[in-house]
């Protein structure tokens, strides 16, 4: 019960970790990015090579996925991303759809179809006992530094210049170029960056939910349901959506494995009905 | 009908005159376009010319149902939808299942296809009517999942993963009988696509279909002009999904088999991509753009068999990027040119 609850929670933070830059392409900036996961899996790629191939320690692997997807990212919304801004959402989601459809083909090509499995070094493999509660070591990895991240973006958003230059953008984007912010690098920045915490969830997650080509098709509506349930005026709001979700889809697997996704995509149409603008979201928007 | 009753309670010294313009105007909007007296008579010529590709044209013509289906939703209405194949996947079930348990002729297992996928329609519609357009790809998309998971999980009555096979459907009608080369079989889809098509053309161009514009560029207006938006957009929702279920039904009925991959995400991507190849909001870009994308898909999965996801979604990128408002506009495009050549008024 406890390690299912445990289980549940690593899956929640990986979870978030692989959304919360969503949460900022997609509610800051009002883009409909399904293409999201194309850079969890470029992370988790670039991990399987760099140890598979080249025999890397794992933790050098986790800051090498982020800057490589981040780097992608930059590229990317510097092209091509950014020319759609002001365009209508039906476009955002083709284009986006066909960004995924070329990773997954991309990646089918590159790397073959099959399931990418990582050696993890010995000391994060095997389970350990705390108080006759089986836990796996490098789900508890996953849960320090996810939470370690999130406790960074919390203060990043909150404490630093960056942040309120970002907050600012966001909650009226005239008004802050009207102030001298350079709205568009901020955007480019928040983006790259977005793109660089879903390539090292990608990274770290490749052990947890698994790597193969279809990735970002499979884990689409998961970061959607964490973004549009959590609402995106917080990252505390993604984080316990993203937690509520880790359990909920755990938990479901394993006690009603035959209803167990009904379960998500019920209780997420359930929230959209009831509350479209996020579980947690401020009122009086 | 919202037009004429708004010219009821207009000032009655013009109130002929707005009527007679209203009429004038909704007549123009919906007369026959010089492309369809092309792509009927081609499409019944190839019955005769093309007897060796019956089975890639029956695929068209089951896709441009389907693209021409989701143009009521998307291109009329102005609802993005990512799980419109959620009603071609109950289509397709609902007449396996039809044929394999019931009645094994085709006509009645479209119709009962058909009447299940609308009030599956029915029922989801009230889901859409909220919400931003995020919320209704989402919830669009939830439903076409979770019953792509139903349907795999109740292997009892769908057969899972393995797809449901083991039905053979009888003559159509009584009369006609599915032939080895599906000439029969295209004919058949054909009328169908031809008579949906009709009625969706009577739907979409008169005084509701232009409601249904209404509501798509401003909902605000349109409910201040006395447009009930609601009502509206649920109707137009139903009948796509009956429509919707009528092409599952056709895919069933000529292939006898259905897979779960008719409730598969990428059903949902390609038939969107079909209509933006052949642009929205005038009902045939669904039948132009069926035809480019399954030439296309055939042709690249000649070339690539395995990748020719890759180039689909480039299409898709650049069709994006370059605006597909600019590259839709060419069927508008020529008749403009050859009206302009001879003089005339466009």
């Amino acid at each position: 019960m406890l390690t299912i609850l445990f289980d549940g929670i690593a899956y929640g933070m990986l979870l978030f970790i692989l959304a919360c830059g969503l949460t900022i392409t997609l509610g800051l900036m009002n883009f409909i990015n399904l293409a999201h996961g194309a850079f969890a899996m470029t992370g988790g790629y670039v991990t399987v090579v760099m140890m598979n191939r080249y025999g890397i320690a794992f933790y050098w692997c986790l800051p090498a996925a982020f800057l490589v997807s981040a780097a992608l990212g930059a590229i990317l919304e510097r092209t091509l991303y950014r020319q759609l801004y002001q365009a209508s959402h039906l476009d955002q989601v083709l284009f986006s759809v066909g960004l995924v459809f070329m990773s997954v083909a991309a990646a089918d090509y590159i790397m073959g179809g099959q399931q990418q499995l990582i050696q993890l070094p010995p000391e994060l493999s095997g389970r350990a006992e705390f108080f006759g509660v089986g836990i796996g070591r490098y789900r508890l990895f996953t849960i320090v530094i996810c939470a370690a991240l999130a406790l960074a973006l919390q203060l990043i958003l909150a404490k630093t210049r960056f942040g309120s230059r970002l907050r600012a953008a966001v909650d009226d984007r005239r008004a802050a170029m009207g102030l001298g912010i350079n709205v568009s690098a901020v955007f480019a920045l928040t983006f790259a960056f977005g793109s660089g915490l879903a390539g090292l969830g990608g990274a770290m997650g490749a052990e947890i939910l698994g790597l193969d080509p279809n990735f970002p098709l499979k884990f689409m509506i998961y970061f959607l349901i964490v973004v549009a349930v959590g609402g995106t005026s917080t990252v505390s709001g993604p984080f316990l959506a993203a937690l509520l979700l880790g359990i909920a889809d755990v938990a479901g697997k394993y006690y009603v494995p035959a209803i167990g996704p009904f379960v998500i995509y019920g209780l997420m149409i359930i929230m959209l009905i009831l509350r479209p603008a996020g579980l947690f979201a401020r009122g009086g928007r | 009908m919202s037009v004429i009753t708004r010219e009821d309670v207009a000032p009655v010294e013009d109130g002929q005159d707005d009527q007679a313009r209203a009429m004038r105007l909704m007549r123009r909007r919906s007369r026959i376009r010089f492309f369809e007296f092309i792509i009927w008579p081609a499409a019944v010529a190839a019955i005769f010319l093309l007897p060796s590709k019956m089975l890639i044209l029956t695929e068209i013509a089951i896709l441009a149902l389907f693209a021409v289906s989701l143009d009521l939703v998307l291109g009329f209405a102005g609802i993005v939808s990512l799980g419109h194949t959620a009603f071609f996947g109950i289509g397709a079930y609902t007449a396996g299942l039809f044929a394999r348990h019931y009645f094994a002729e085709p006509v009645t297992g479209l119709l009962v296809a058909g009447v299940v996928s609308g009030i599956l329609g029915f029922a989801t519609s009230f889901l859409i009517l909220r919400g931003s357009d995020l919320t209704r790809l989402m919830t669009t998309l939830g439903i076409a999942l979770m019953l792509g998971e139903a349907a795999n999980q109740m292997g009892w009555l769908t057969g899972g993963a393995d797809g449901l096979s083991g039905f053979s459907l009888g003559p159509i009608l009584g009369l006609f009988e599915f032939d080895l080369w599906g000439r029969n079989g295209y004919i058949y889809c054909l009328a169908v696509l031809f008579v949906t098509t009709m009625v969706a053309r009577r739907i979409a161009f008169s005084p509701f279909g232009l409601a249904l514009k209404a509501i798509k560029s401003n909902p605000t207006r349109a409910a201040l002009v006395g447009v009930p938006a609601r009502r509206r957009l649920v109707i137009a929702y139903t009948i796509a999904a009956v429509m919707a279920g009528f092409a599952g039904a056709l895919l069933t009925q000529t292939t006898s088999f259905v897979s779960p991959d008719v409730l598969a995400f990428h059903r949902s991507a390609d038939v969107l991509l079909i209509l933006v190849i052949g642009g929205t909001g005038y009902l045939y870009g669904g039948i132009f753009g069926a035809i480019g994308f399954t030439l296309l898909k055939d042709w690249l999965s000649v070339v690539t068999p395995q990748y020719w996801m890759f180039w689909i979604g480039l299409l898709l990128v650049i069709l994006v990027l370059v605006g597909r408002g600019r590259i839709a506009r060419w069927i508008e495009y020529i008749p403009q040119r050859l009206t302009a050549a001879m003089g005339g008024k466009p």
